[in-house]
């Protein structure tokens, strides 16, 4: 499950663009993330210029272009 | 009858553009913004070209805060490359050029709501109809013929109808800026610092933004931002190279640097802007391509609503059009931003070092990219193209 770190995410956008399944929420100020939906890809972690994204499960090996 | 004829969906330069472009062929024409104000917060370097500003809006002193002549490009080892371009661009003021523009479209005619988060499209027989949306907690809808999504890197209008938008991470740079005071640079010069050691797979600018304040920046691209925080890379460099320096203020923002969408229109929806993914690929500039392709999709919509056909078919002049003017250069960008991204610092260093032995009055963007060309021959053609005369 992805987690937002409470009081830290500028709401830029950056994840919700690249997430392939539409599972991020945005508003003014406000973001969510989907469950349903998501499939814990991580690269909405990745990309998050200021590291408010992280999940609770730890994967090995995984690699995405 | 629709409420409107054209909603236009986000209030950026581009949305602005096709709003009022819309309105001038005479359609009645909503534009629905987010966010309290429009022009903030500013997520942008704030550089643009002056000779493509001036097609679309005559310089305003107002929010221009400097003008750009001199160019310097440093390599991984901070050997620098100065160039003189006469005419070369501004740094504005963004906050204020999105109001200017928005100003502009509702002198058109255009009807402008703040606080108006779309969140649903209104689509009946495969045609988008209409936009649902919030304002102030309150749930609302408009109808219309056609919906203009100039919804910004964030999009998901597009996605609403179907359209895949979203964008790899190998074309998207991860991004952070501060704004800063009291430092002293050359107010007439934008710096832009490439290699692993200043932003991986992007570039570090620094813009100046008068009265010793600038904005300084950097993309990393997203394969390199896992391992590569752009927040953390921008506040390192700024205490390292301007100890004295306050940031005044600081964002974080996604540069898409992909191709254009293949798809940008559906029956009753166009896309546009960064939500098309029309940012130059090599530059990251996307305000004056966003407002090409807004403007652009705003005279189809206008056209089409005149000839009463909202379907692809009648909407078929929007991706033309913008192939013939922006999209092929677009294109031809990409494959040199693919090309550049598989130079090593070492190859950089050393194209900078034959450069600048050459005397600065014979340097321009041409000369410099066929150096980089000379390590990629397969790009010394799009080159040539891409930068004769600039
Ligand atoms: C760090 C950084 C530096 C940059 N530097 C430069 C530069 O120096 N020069 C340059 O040319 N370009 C630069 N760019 C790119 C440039 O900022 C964008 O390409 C440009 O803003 C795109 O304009 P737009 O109108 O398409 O989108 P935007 O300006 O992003 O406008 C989109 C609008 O849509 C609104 N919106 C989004 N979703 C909804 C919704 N569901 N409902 C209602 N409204 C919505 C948003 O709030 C936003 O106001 C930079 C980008 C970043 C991140
Ligand atoms: S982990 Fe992947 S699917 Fe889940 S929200 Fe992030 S980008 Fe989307
Ligand atoms: S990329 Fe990071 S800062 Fe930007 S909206 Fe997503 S979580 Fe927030």
């Amino acid at each position: 499950m992805i987690l937002v770190k409470d009081n830290r995410c500028d709401f830029c956008g950056t994840c919700v663009a690249v997430c392939p399944v539409d599972a991020i929420e945005l508003r003014e100020a406000d973001i969510s993330i989907i469950h349903d939906t998501c499939i814990d890809c991580d690269i909405c972690i990745w990309v998050c210029p200021i590291d408010v994204l992280s999940s609770d499960v730890t994967k090995e090996g995984v690699t995405h272009d | 009858m629709t409420d409107y004829d054209v909603i236009v969906v986000g209030g950026g330069p581009a949305g602005s553009m096709a709003a009022e472009a819309a309105a001038k062929q005479g359609a009645k024409t909503m534009m629905l913004e987010k966010d309290r104000d429009i022009g903030y917060p500013v997520r942008c370097g704030e550089g643009v070209g002056a000779t493509g500003l001036k097609k679309f809006i005559d310089p305003d002193p107002n929010w221009i805060a400097t003008t750009i002549s001199k160019v310097r490009m440093r390599s991984p080892d901070n050997t620098q490359v100065d160039f003189g371009m006469q005419d070369a661009g501004y740094v504005l003021h963004r906050r204020l050029f999105d109001y200017a523009l928005a100003n502009r479209a509702s002198q058109a005619g255009v009807d402008i709501q703040t606080r108006a988060y779309v969140d649903g499209l209104i689509i009946e027989d495969d045609s988008v109809c209409g936009v649902k949306y919030q304002y102030m907690g309150e749930n609302r809808q408009l109808t219309s013929k056609i919906v203009i999504a100039a919804d910004g890197v964030e999009s998901r209008v597009g996605r609403m109808a179907g359209i895949r938008t979203a964008t790899k991470l190998k074309d998207m740079e991860s991004g952070y800026q501060a704004s800063v005071g009291n430092i002293d640079v050359d107010q007439e010069m934008i710096d832009f610092f490439v290699g692993d050691n200043w932003a991986p797979g992007g570039y570090l600018w620094i813009f100046p933004k008068g009265d010793g304040m600038a904005n300084i920046g950097l993309g990393v691209s997203g394969v390199h931002a896992k391992n590569h925080n752009a927040h953390d890379m921008t506040h390192a460099f700024i205490k390292k190279y301007f100890p004295k320096a306050s940031v005044l203020t600081s964002v974080c923002g996604g540069i898409p640097i992909a191709k254009t969408l293949k798809k940008i229109t559906a029956h009753g929806l166009m896309l546009t802007g960064d939500a098309a993914r029309m940012v130059n690929p090599v530059t990251g500039g996307g305000i004056i391509t966003g407002m090409e392709g807004g403007q652009i999709a705003g005279d189809v919509a206008g056209q089409a609503i005149q000839s009463g056909d909202y379907t692809i078919e009648g909407l078929k002049d929007y991706p033309q059009r913008w192939h013939k003017s922006e999209g092929k250069n677009h294109e031809t960008f990409y494959r040199i931003s693919q090309a550049i991204e598989e130079i090593t610092d070492d190859q950089l260093n050393k194209i900078a070092h034959r450069l600048v032995k050459t005397p600065s009055e014979n340097l321009s963007l041409l000369k410099i990219f066929t150096a980089v060309a000379r390590e990629k021959p397969k790009i010394l053609l799009d080159v040539t193209r891409a930068f004769a005369g600039v």
